[in-house]
């Protein structure tokens, strides 16, 4: 009874399908709503063709048609303008899942599965019947190859339906035509209009063309005319490795020992290293990998722990770099101020991983709305789960307030701004399958802040700086606009002669200019404080300049008041109407970087509507 | 005086306010404007006037800001547009038509009415003069009064005495916005009810309450325009009869009777001249709620601010008010005037009123 139970079950296994499969996995594979089917069909196909761009040193021109097929059918057509494919690999290219060169190679790369593009085949077959066309060509001179795939779901191998040589007037590239259970959306976040864009901004150096239902074109321009630094494959960092994948390892390799297998199937072992493991382990170094039980594999792994293995090389890590975001941001947002930051590579469990950060503000954004943030892993837009992001928790953490960004009720802060965190590495830690979000890992988390916080510290000058002009531009406005209009209008209403407003222009616009202009000077920074009286009459004053940095050749001296953890630099000043002064000095071994938060300075002894560009306190008489 | 001559002195002060602006850029003075500031913060209770009225805190305005330097401009134009366009022509426009006439003034010209509405209030402030002084008229109707009244009213066609029951329809008698051009006659009532709701009105109106109890009914329309006010203000000073308010029972409605007895925080400047510091509230209290069971609504987040705001504002700081709106709050709830045709369409007339009016002394 018992036998024949297990047989019936056995049966059931067998039949099992691939649809099967897929159907119970639809969510994973990010077919599950209409408009997720579509986009997921579209980000696969784009990734594919940049990848393949890309390898081949070619920039890439990317054309994504999306078409009403009726009923609730779509049909899109991406083609790209890459290396193409041999006509022997079309087939299992697109119609047999988990086929990829991807999947093995430890170095970043869109793709890591080999699932998308066959996956999006197969919702197709399934939710239409119909095949998938491909048309693809490797060089001017070769023909192009036209294929009707469909994969059989029995056996996951592609089911040639029709196959000819056609015509194509393109030099190369590759054409995917598929239909399938869709629906085009405008308006929210997660759209293919917004994932092409997110797309354009870290990928500058790609054009994308989209041609919309309503058969309405929208461009997405290149702004730079070279192709990123490629990323490089490396062994995989003992660190990193899970029991499966070692055991998996010795099961497959070639070696005979053990102390070579080691050394050439890791990064960062030598012949040195490959040694201490094995005496760590308590296994000769001679022994058959293929022979290891899974105690003596416990073992292995407890020794790479306890040696001391270098960190994995960062160089397999391809950051879109600060250059690239920026000026993919600057062609997608017309903004005030942009500043991008790709900070050093890190570890996160045994994988080099590295965050970039940019920060896009003013110009048109909203002012009212919750900030933007555009995640990114691996290049790739992440458009779902934005609140169970480590990326969006990193925004959360951050005190906005203190970058001159308002965050009410903590959280995502508010004002007309996008943020854009790119995180690559050999391995992202997603949450699930789906590849929707980040996990909350520390080292992570721990660098996305610090990008964010040097955003935020730049974004603050720049703030504090505007405010300064904007108070000025606004002084010249009630100078030039209203006060003579009021001057107009009240000497009409008395009949009397226009009055003159030349001295009061002088109160307002304020006497005293003060600028501190910081610069680089070697390995110094150079200070210069210059300070001019507009005024009609001499100015006396103190000039108080209070940081924590120590100060060196100043000139002139000034008088020091230590004030705890900041000193108090002090000059005392006297200017005669029209003179100005310089006062400069150097902070030695300080970076730019350190000083954007510099306190203002101040002035003490005048009133603060005299004094523009330094704040300024009444302060007591001198003695 | 005559309205030619009260037309001139007008002119005359808004002009000095011109003329102080001109004096101080003449001396080199940054041109600025000083007025009481307009918050809840700055109200203070009158003893002699037994109003609330602004306090010392005051705020100037300077045109050192861009902000400050409009608001003088524009004042400027205001008043050459009240000197020379109303008072020397005898002519009026609305606070509606205001906002429009400054579509000419180029950067001058008003953003939205509320902005041009309280210049207009500014300028009383700065004149102590009324804005039916400056022939600027309010867009709202004055409410309707119903009820034994005679009173002469001088139009623009010539005088007319009026009965405010029998020579009108059920519409009552409509307040002009200039009550100063009324004379008030003869009355023949013991009390009049302020009602907040036409609904409420209309009750009292087919019920006959005003001939039963010899009330005079003044219908608010909601938050009483000025007129309104000053007519209640002159009915209880000239005839020496008591006022009564009836209102919904919720925050909102407390605030209407608030500006009826107290003054409206907006308008401090005029409470000596529209407050009634001697009327009372009738209802609906939050007492009465419990007390007569009235089917009631849930009060709102909205609701439960105001009254908390209520809580600190002076007008509402006795023993009284903080009784009913701490009972309020715990028993979140708020009632309408109406929701006493829940216990038959006489009720109201019948039991309520008579039984509050005689518990407020009042019959």
């Amino acid at each position: 009874m018992v036998q024949i139970i297990a047989q019936e079950l056995a049966k059931k296994q067998r039949a099992i399908s691939i649809a099967e499969f897929f159907e119970k996995n639809r969510q994973i594979l990010g077919f599950d709503s209409a408009p997720r089917s579509l986009l997921t069909a579209v980000k696969e196909a784009v990734d594919n063709a940049l990848d393949a761009c890309e390898d081949a040193d070619i920039l890439p021109d990317i054309m994504i048609s999306i078409e009403d097929a009726g009923g609730d059918n779509v049909a899109t057509i991406i083609e790209d303008n890459g290396p193409g494919i041999v006509k022997e690999q079309i087939p299992k290219t697109f119609a047999k899942l988990l086929y990829g060169s991807r999947f093995h190679a430890i170095k970043q790369s869109r793709g890591q599965q080999g699932i998308g593009i066959s996956a999006a085949v197969l919702y197709s077959q399934l939710t239409t019947g119909r095949p998938t066309r491909i048309i693809s060509k490797i060089d001017r001179d070769k023909p192009a190859h036209y294929y009707e795939l469909i994969i059989n779901t029995s056996t996951n191998e592609p089911e040639i339906i029709k196959e000819k040589k056609v015509d194509w007037d393109r030099s190369r590239g590759t054409r995917v035509e598929m239909e399938m259970k869709a629906s085009y959306v405008k308006g929210r976040r997660q759209s293919v209009l917004e994932y092409l864009k997110d797309t354009a901004i870290v990928n500058p150096h790609a054009r994308f063309t989209l041609v919309e239902p309503d058969g309405n074109t929208v461009t997405f321009d290149r702004a730079i005319d070279t192709l990123p630094e490629p990323a490089r494959e490396i062994l995989p960092h003992p660190e990193g490795i899970e029991l499966g994948m070692l055991t998996k390892m010795l099961r497959y390799t070639d070696r005979q020992k053990l102390a070579p297998f080691l050394r050439y199937s890791f990064s960062r072992i030598g012949l040195q290293t490959a040694q201490d493991i094995c005496k760590t382990a308590h296994l000769d170094v001679d022994a058959d990998p293929h022979n290891l039980n899974l105690e003596e594999i416990k073992k292995i792994l407890a020794a790479f722990k306890k040696v001391k293995i270098t960190a994995p090389s960062t160089d397999c890590l391809s950051p879109i770099t600060e250059g690239r975001i920026y000026k993919g941001l600057e062609k997608e947002y017309s903004v005030d101020f942009l500043f991008t930051i790709t900070r050093a590579a890190c570890i996160h469990t045994g994988h080099p991983f590295l965050v970039e950060v940019g920060i896009a503000y003013g110009g048109s954004l909203p002012k009212e709305d919750r900030v933007t943030i555009l995640r990114f892993a691996n290049r790739v837009p992440l458009l779902y789960q934005q609140g169970g992001c480590a990326i969006t928790h990193a925004v959360e953490n951050i005190r906005w307030k203190n970058y001159s960004i308002n965050q009410p009720g903590g959280g995502i802060p508010v004002g007309p701004a996008v943020i854009i965190v790119h995180v690559a590495s050999t391995h992202i830690p997603f949450t699930s399958e789906s590849k929707d979000a980040l996990a909350d890992i520390p080292e992570i988390i721990s660098e996305i802040e610090l990008g964010l916080k040097d955003t935020g510290r730049r974004l603050k000058s720049y703030l504090s700086k505007q405010q300064t002009l904007s108070k000025r531009r606004e002084k010249e406005e009630i100078i030039k606009k209203i006060l003579p209009r009021i001057a107009e209008k009240v000497s009409l209403i008395l009949d009397k002669p226009t009055p003159d407003i030349i001295p009061i222009i002088a109160k307002i616009m304020g006497n005293l200019l003060v600028n501190r202009d910081i610069s680089k000077n070697g390995n110094d920074l150079k200070v210069n404080i210059s300070i001019k009286n507009y005024g009609t009459s001499a100015l006396k004053f103190k000039l108080h300049d209070a940081h924590a940095f120590p100060i060196r050749d100043a000139d002139p001296e000034p008088k020091l008041i230590s004030l705890g953890r900041d000193t108090d630099h002090i000059w005392q000043i006297d200017l005669k109407s029209k003179d100005k002064q310089s006062i400069v000095y150097n902070l030695p071994f300080i970076s730019i970087d350190e000083v954007t938060d510099m306190p203002e300075l101040i002035i003490e002894g005048l009133e603060d509507e005299v004094v523009n560009g330094a704040k300024a306190i009444r302060g007591y008489p001198d003695e | 005086m005559n309205s030619r001559q009260r037309d001139d002195n007008t002119a005359q002060t808004l002009v000095s306010i011109i003329d102080r602006i001109y004096k101080q850029i003449e001396s080199k003075t940054v041109p600025n404007i000083i007025l009481p500031t307009r918050t809840k913060a700055n109200i203070e209770y009158n003893n002699d006037s037994e109003v609330w009225v602004y306090g010392n805190k005051e705020s100037m305005r300077s045109a050192r800001t861009v902000k400050g330097a409009n608001q003088i401009l524009k004042m400027s134009y205001v008043v050459e547009l009240l000197t020379k366009e109303h008072l020397e022509n005898n002519r009026g426009s609305t606070l509606r038509e205001l906002y429009y006439i400054s579509e000419n003034w180029d950067i001058a010209k008003f953003k939205e009415q509320p902005e041009s509405d309280r210049l207009i209030e500014d300028l009383e402030i700065i004149t102590s003069l009324q804005r039916e002084d400056f022939h600027m008229r309010p867009e709202e109707d004055g409410a309707t009064i119903f009820g034994a009244l005679r009173l002469k009213e001088n139009t623009k066609r010539g005088e007319r005495i009026i009965h405010c029951r029998d020579d009108v329809g059920e519409g009552g008698y409509q307040i002009p916005f200039n009550v100063n051009n009324i004379d008030l006659l003869e009355h023949d009532a013991k009390f009049i009810i302020a009602i907040e709701t036409g609904g409420m009105h209309a009750r009292l109106i087919e019920n006959g309450f005003d001939e039963e109890y010899n009330a005079i009914l003044i219908h608010l329309k909601g938050q009483p325009a000025r007129s309104t006010r000053r007519m209640l203000k002159r009915l209880n000073e000239e005839f020496n009869i008591p006022v009564v308010v009836f209102t919904d029972g919720d925050p909102w409605s407390y605030r209407i009777f608030a500006s009826v007895a107290y003054g409206a925080i907006k308008s401090a400047h005029m409470s000596e001249y529209m407050a009634t510091p001697a009327a009372q509230f009738i209802g609906v209290q939050p007492s009465d709620i419990v007390e007569y069971e009235l089917s009631t609504d849930k009060l709102t987040e909205q609701d439960i601010k105001a009254l908390r705001s209520e809580l600190s504002d002076p007008r509402f700081d006795s023993e009284y008010w903080k009784h009913q709106i701490n009972l309020q709050l715990d028993i979140g709830k708020k009632a309408e005037q109406q929701a006493f045709a829940g216990k038959g369409l006489d009720f109201v007339t019948q039991r309520y009123l008579p039984e509050r009016l005689t518990e407020m002394g009042v019959i």
